[in-house]
């Protein structure tokens, strides 16, 4: 872990664009590549100057073939040349299932540990502004499914530099989930190259009334109510950080404490991350619950792309108050509420804050 | 070389009704000549990838043959541990670099292996082996445009069978469609083999490999060629009619093996096919005897290598 010594602000772009130049500076042989990687917008500046700096040899844009740029990634990782691949939409990355699934996943497994593959996935993930059904959707639970696969899904600047760093030193295949809304977000990151261990959940507040378990852009929503409900409750606040290596300890050590637990699932409702969270929980934190587990998430329906069907789509932060609310049985004075959710009111519903003005 | 995988896929035949190889296996019966011809040219060094039917690829870059019965057994000796069965054959001493069974999924994986070596300044090649039936994959296309892009040193040696499983080429491909033609208008350089004369064989796919080695450039080479025994499993299944007699006794008469052998005793060389085949059973039996003796994985294997 890094010792910050100086603080400095900077953006989540910058912070995962820092640790590609310190991992490919410390590491020789690192390639890097995506369609658009050395286009005039670097993937929404997250390639900048790497390029320039590291030569077309190692910083390459590549043809519209998912699938196969896997397949040549994979050959590549497994004969000396560990390497980052970048998707500008998640979506896009479903053509590459085939190498994704049957081999990345299990190519160290199935061949008996000859060969492991280091290959790092950067998926990023749209939401409003009209990205509708092909370009926001929060598949973790799908890519967790598989075994031999690492699903991580940073929520800060801090943490997305140095899981970022972590996932290119990992031996194994890793899936890199970027919630678009958190980009221009900043935070504190130190300017030397640390790491943040894969499947280490990171606890935000503690308390002993309720647990919330969290991840992405979720956790930046609940970060924005939880001083309001902390006047009134004491609240363990967990960010996953990992979805696989998922951290049940953190996880059954707080629920036992808490004895209720609310999940915020960027992901749909069916087979999701949450799911298996409170199954998780249910099989081993039974008899500690005093309350059944709750969860929020999006519906199991498409993301609709009209901006007058976006405003019922995603959970509001009353939602969210109201469950907890609903869960813990402590009430807030609804004069109080409307004047705190007031102070979020923004004329659209559908942009991570006014200044943005699309286009994806 | 053709010998070596001929026996021990009869082998594999006489033995696989004693129900200890328990994984599906596919025979490259009547196939044997591409990749034994292609292995007089392939270096140590060179990477190769394959499909499901796998096993004369992997002999012929000189993978060990004990590993390969013993992974066909099941057992922890095998070259993947047990864990991949016939389909998924490794021998990484000699580069041979996996092989997999899903139609066209190691194309790209030996493209990247390729395009390796040309980082590496190395004047080695990568062999992509695949089936008619790839050429219809998007993978294939994709790869192959990748490597005439970055100017890979791989080969892609299609052997055109044509079945997949017991679909005919006709019910798969327009009838006036050529790989050759479309490959060339992608711009790779492409050989057809058609002729099976020995000496012809091994002249051209000299020339094929040096051109890959010494232009740093893919090549795509398509060898018609016929399975003899059933898609999957040690039968012949010509009783259920799916490929005409004339054309069985057509493609028989060209099996690539037999051809060599007649070749050889023109030359007066029969008592070199003797001592050659005599040399391949005392290995085969070895490599049996290896597999049968070897223990299966055990429990702890099983939760073993998922990750690293």
């Amino acid at each position: 872990m890094a010792s910050i010594n100086k603080k400095r602000t900077i953006s989540f772009v910058d912070a995962i664009n820092e640790s590609l130049h310190l991992e490919m500076k410390r590491n020789k042989n690192l390639l890097c590549y995506g369609l658009g990687i050395n286009d005039p917008k670097k993937i929404f500046g997250t390639t900048k100057n790497l390029e320039k700096k590291f030569g077309s040899n190692r910083v390459f844009d590549i043809p519209n073939s998912e699938n196969s740029i896997l397949g040549i990634g994979i050959g590549l990782a497994m004969s000396g040349y560990p390497n980052v691949v970048t998707h500008q939409r998640l979506d896009f990355f479903l053509l590459a299932f085939d190498q994704l699934i049957n081999s990345a996943s299990k190519w160290f497994y199935m061949f008996g540990k000859n060969s492991n593959i280091p290959i790092t996935i950067r998926l990023v993930v749209g939401r409003g502004w009209g990205q509708g059904p092909t370009h926001s959707q929060n598949l973790q639970s799908v890519f967790s499914h598989f075994p031999g696969l690492k699903v991580v899904i940073p929520t800060n600047p801090f943490d997305a530099k140095g899981l970022l760093s972590a996932s290119i030193r990992d031996p194994n295949p890793v899936i890199f989930i970027e919630h678009r809304w958190l980009h221009n977000t900043i935070g504190d990151v130190p300017k030397e190259n640390y790491t943040v261990n894969l499947g280490n959940a990171k606890k935000i507040s503690s308390g002993k009334n309720l647990t919330v378990i969290s991840m992405s852009y979720m956790t930046v929503e609940f970060l924005k109510i939880l001083k309001f409900l902390q006047k009134k409750i004491s609240i363990d606040f967990i960010d996953l950080r990992s979805i696989k290596p998922l951290d049940i300890k953190t996880i059954k050590k707080s629920v036992k404490k808490t004895g209720k637990v609310l999940v915020l699932d960027t992901g749909f409702k069916f087979n999701s991350i949450s799911s298996e969270i409170i199954t998780q929980i249910n099989e081993n934190c039974f008899n500690f619950l005093k309350e059944q587990p709750k969860r929020i998430t999006v519906p199991n329906i498409p993301e609709p792309a009209s901006f007058g069907l976006t405003k019922y789509y995603y959970p509001s932060l009353k939602n969210i108050i109201d469950e907890v609310s609903l869960m813990t049985k402590i009430k807030f004075n609804q004069k109080e509420l409307k004047l705190f959710l007031n102070t979020f009111k923004s004329k659209y519903h559908d942009v991570p804050g006014d200044w943005f003005k699309g286009p994806f | 070389m053709c010998s070596l995988i001929r026996q021990v896929e009869l082998e594999i035949v006489n033995r696989y009704k004693e129900g200890k190889m328990r994984c599906p296996v596919h025979l490259s019966i009547g196939q044997e000549i591409v990749a034994s011809v292609l292995s007089i040219f392939i270096k140590k060094d060179d990477f190769a990838v394959s499909t499901h039917r796998s096993h004369a690829h992997y002999l012929a870059k000189q993978g060990s043959l004990r590993k390969m019965i013993a992974e066909i057994y099941g057992k922890r000796t095998g070259c993947s541990m047990g864990k991949g069965g016939s389909m998924h054959l490794i021998d990484k001493n000699v580069n041979f670099m996996g092989s997999t069974s899903i139609v066209g999924n190691s194309i790209p994986i030996g493209t990247g292996l390729g395009f390796s070596l040309k980082l590496k300044k190395k004047k080695n090649i990568s062999i992509i082996y695949l089936g008619d039936a790839a050429t219809e994959q998007g993978s294939f296309y994709e790869s192959i445009n990748f490597s005439i892009l970055k100017k890979i040193p791989a080969v892609y040696i299609c052997e055109n069978n044509f079945f997949s499983v017991y679909s005919d080429l006709k019910v798969r491909q327009h009838s006036k469609r050529n790989i050759i033609n479309s490959l060339n208008s992608l711009g790779i350089k492409t050989f057809k083999i058609t002729d099976y004369h020995p000496v012809k064989l091994v002249n051209k796919m000299q020339y094929i490999v040096n051109y890959a080695r010494v232009n740093s450039k893919p090549v795509f080479i398509e060898f018609l060629t016929y399975r003899f025994y059933e898609h999957c499993g040690p039968n012949i299944d010509d009783n259920l009619n799916y490929r005409k007699k004339e054309e069985i006794k057509k493609w028989k008469d060209k099996d690539g093996y037999e051809n060599l052998k007649k070749f050889l005793i023109k030359k007066n060389q029969k008592l070199f096919i003797e001592k050659v085949e005599y040399l391949n059973r005392k290995k085969i039996l070895n490599a049996f005897k290896f597999a049968e003796k070897s223990k299966f994985p055990n429990k702890s294997d099983l939760i073993d290598g998922i990750y690293k």
